[in-house]
């Protein structure tokens, strides 16, 4: 099988594909980071502070089951923010990379 | 060729259709056998619950007898609509096999399924019946923790959206091997990678398996073992012939029949509430059912609750999680487990593109997020119009109260619909159980045949046709030794091996999958490093954990069943004796306690080593521990010098026509 070959160093080294990684990276951790502490603030929350989880908010729902809900919404918030990004900067990054490269 | 498969499938239905009609007349008697041997139990429940009620001056004067409770699905309608489903899904079999031609189309679908597809496919073949019915029911017996459980289900898709899913596309192949060999010494590697997605995905099976087993037996009557089989049979049939097109639509229709069964109940419980939810909660603090239920759990701690407030309590949380730390640990596993998953992780390389792959999470992250909120509704709906007392007649785990849900419901509008909305519920719980074990079994054959087989017996040379067949033949064989553990396991505890499935997911391949992608120094040490060490310390953790059973504490507890019989029977006017009951349970506790006196644990322990039931907290960090220190102690020059092709790949997806094509 004919393969193209590429020349990965040079790739890596490309201002584009640096810039391409640099956003990629800080966006992916840093919000991977924040929905994860968000995530364990429902466990540790519900042992430790249960005073705070048993306030009512409306009518007989309470904080806990608002916050547990939350979770739901932040999750599908954070799924479709990370969409809206990946499209707009990821992808139009690659795109440039690779007409750069004229593969 | 395709003729001979079309006959195989063919032969396969009949025989199978064959086999459920035939075994139809003997049915009749098990079934009222099952239905009583589930309601036994709570039995010698209800009066020890009333006695204690009856001492408790708190407890409202009369806790309402439900009436007595059994769940009974109408069988022609039921069995119908599982030969439509098998029907459909054998259709499907035969339309894929005809496809299924290249090792990619067996193992990817020839990249040919769509982002929508995927996504619907990923919610099929992560929702289990374990979260279908045993999350609803949780939430009818101990309200808030039910909720709870369920969040980190759906949380955990988002280390697969953020970190595993696009480098996965962009990087890989058929399977977890092919990523970790991609700058590492194959051989080994590939090897490890085989056996550890071999054991996750055993360790899933045996417990999707054995549920499918008593959940069929409880639902239509059929007995254990035929319900084994005849799953089994199905399942190998799917991956066999169809390989992972037939594996994802199985999984796409069932997704599919969930959501509607899902939705179409929450509809019901909802307009029973008027669509507000506020007053829909209202009814919950204030079902007498529920406070009394409420009332008897916290009295266990010692703690005095009635009325209104015990109503209340059933939204807050430490009803059923009572150790925090456990909840961490499982957490763990199952937001770092799920991007460790074997079948997951191959679902990836089905897609054509990374933007496939995203859009694919994204869709799946929306259905499993809306199935949560829905089974939350249906749990609080079946503890408020059943009673938890209702749903704790018929199984005391609370994992029928779905079904009986919907037969209640359906019932109220006309007698027929609730028939014929249980047995709908009933084929969505038989689709779920195939879609899930089908996915087990394929990444399982996968790793054997084409990391193993190909890739390291045959150093890579097998043509097509070879490496068809060798899926072909080892998923045939991953079947079959699945319905034989499925039929040794029968009487096994498995609770915990899903748990466990995902703790060595979480501590064996997920370290080594972020590494291999995002480090530079990482390599051949590092890798077999964090897979042994990870997968051997979750399972030896589980080992030595209360999940096993500890002989002393189950004679500590006999002997303390034993002192207050016998305190009991000193209280008794000379010559009284102790009522049957009692005598009973005395008898018992006193034989127990002979057995275990003297036994140890499997590994020969007296009690737990490890406090936890989930291992992830301790496990995970040793996983990646090992992982860097196997990379520091054995540095190699290739593998650093290879990190700028994996790197590049991963984030842009060139060079990726390579991996579809090869």
């Amino acid at each position: 099988m004919a393969e193209k070959q590429y020349d990965w160093a040079s790739i890596a080294q490309n201002p584009k594909f640096i810039e391409l990684t640099h956003k990629k990276t800080a966006f992916l951790f840093g919000w991977w980071i924040f929905s994860t502490a968000y995530y364990f603030l429902l466990p540790i929350g519900a042992a430790y502070a249960p005073g705070l989880f048993k306030i009512k908010m409306l009518g007989v729902i309470n904080f806990g089951y608002l916050f547990a809900l939350s979770q739901f919404f932040v999750s599908w918030g954070l799924a479709l923010y990370y969409a809206h990004v990946a499209n707009k900067d990821f992808d139009r990054l690659t795109r440039e990379l690779i007409e750069e490269l004229h593969l | 060729m395709t003729f001979k498969k079309i006959i195989i499938a063919a032969t396969l239905t009949l025989s199978i259709a064959a086999a459920a009609f035939a075994a139809e007349p003997t049915k009749a008697p098990v079934v009222t056998d099952s239905a009583a041997a589930v309601t036994a139990p709570t039995a010698p429940v209800a009066p020890a619950i009333s006695a204690q009620s009856a001492t408790t001056q708190a407890v409202a004067a009369t806790p309402a007898q439900p009436k007595k409770r059994e769940l009974k699905a109408n069988k022609v309608i039921t069995l119908s609509m599982f030969a439509i489903i098998i029907g459909i899904t054998l259709a499907v079999v035969v339309w894929a096999a005809r496809q299924t031609k290249s090792a990619a189309d067996f193992y990817a679908a020839g990249g040919g399924i769509t982002g929508t597809q995927n996504g619907w496919a990923i919610a099929g073949d992560y929702m289990s019946a374990a979260s279908f019915l045993g999350i609803s029911g949780l939430i009818s017996l101990y309200g808030y923790d039910g909720f709870m459980y369920s969040v980190g289900w759906l949380v955990a898709y988002i280390t697969v959206l953020l970190i595993v899913a696009e480098p996965c596309r962009n990087a890989g192949k058929y399977t977890l091997g092919d990523i970790l060999s991609f700058r590492t010494n194959p051989k080994p590697v590939r090897a490890v990678a085989a056996i550890s997605t071999v054991a996750v995905s055993t360790f899933y099976l045996t417990a999707q398996m054995v549920g499918a087993g008593k959940l069929m037996a409880l639902l239509v009557g059929v007995p254990y073992k035929t319900a084994i089989v005849g799953v089994g049979i199905l399942m190998v049939g799917y991956v066999v012939f169809g390989g992972m097109t037939a594996t994802t639509w199985v999984q796409i229709i069932k997704a599919g029949l969930l959501m509607s069964g899902a939705t179409l109940l929450s509809i019901l419980v909802l307009a029973k509430a008027g669509f507000n939810p506020v007053y829909f909660f209202q009814t919950i603090v204030n079902s007498p059912e529920i406070q009394d239920h409420v009332s008897k759990l916290v009295l266990k701690d010692g703690i005095t609750l009635t009325g209104i407030d015990a109503g209340q309590r059933f939204l807050e949380p430490g009803l059923f999680l009572k150790n925090p730390l456990d909840q961490i640990s499982l957490g763990m596993a199952l937001v770092l487990g799920t991007a460790g998953m074997p079948h997951i992780l191959m679902r990836f390389f089905t897609v054509p593109t990374a933007q496939a792959a995203r859009k694919s999470v994204i869709i799946a992250m929306f259905i499993i997020g809306a199935f949560y909120v829905l089974t939350t509704l249906l749990g609080f709906g079946a503890a408020v119009n059943l009673t938890p007392q209702g749903i704790m007649q018929v199984d005391k785990g609370g994992n029928m109260a779905t079904l009986i849900l919907a037969q209640q419901l359906g019932a109220d509008i006309a007698p027929i619909f609730g028939d014929l909305f249980l047995a709908f519920l009933c084929s969505v719980a038989f689709a779920t159980i195939l879609a899930v074990v089908s996915g087990l079994v394929l990444a399982a054959s996968a790793a054997i045949a084409h990391d193993i087989y190909v890739n390291v017996i045959k150093d890579g040379h097998a043509d097509q046709h070879e490496q068809v067949m060798a899926a072909r033949i080892t998923s045939l064989v991953v079947g079959v030794v699945g319905i034989v553990i499925g039929l040794m396991a029968e009487k096994a505890n498995v609770a915990h091996l899903v748990a466990l499935a995902f703790a060595v997911a979480a501590s064996g391949n997920l370290p080594v999958v972020v590494l291999s992608l995002f480090w530079r120094k990482f390599n051949t040490a590092g890798v077999i490093g964090g897979i042994v060490v990870g997968t051997v310390a979750s399972i030896g953790l589980v080992m030595v954990s209360p999940n096993m059973t500890y002989p002393k504490v189950v004679a500590a507890g006999a002997q303390k069943v034993i002192t207050a019989m016998e305190a009991k029977q000193a209280l008794l006017p000379a010559g009284a004796q102790l009522d049957e009951l009692d005598a009973k349970a005395l008898t018992t506790a006193k034989s127990d306690y002979e057995k275990n006196k003297e036994g140890t644990s499997m590994m020969g322990l007296d009690k737990p080593l490890f406090k936890l039931k989930n291992p992830g907290i301790l496990s995970i960090p040793l996983g990646f521990l090992a992982a860097i220190f196997g990379t520091l102690l054995f540095p190699n020059k290739r593998s650093e010098e290879m990190f700028d092709e994996i790197y590049v790949r991963q984030n842009t997806g060139i060079g990726m026509a390579k991996a579809i094509d090869h």
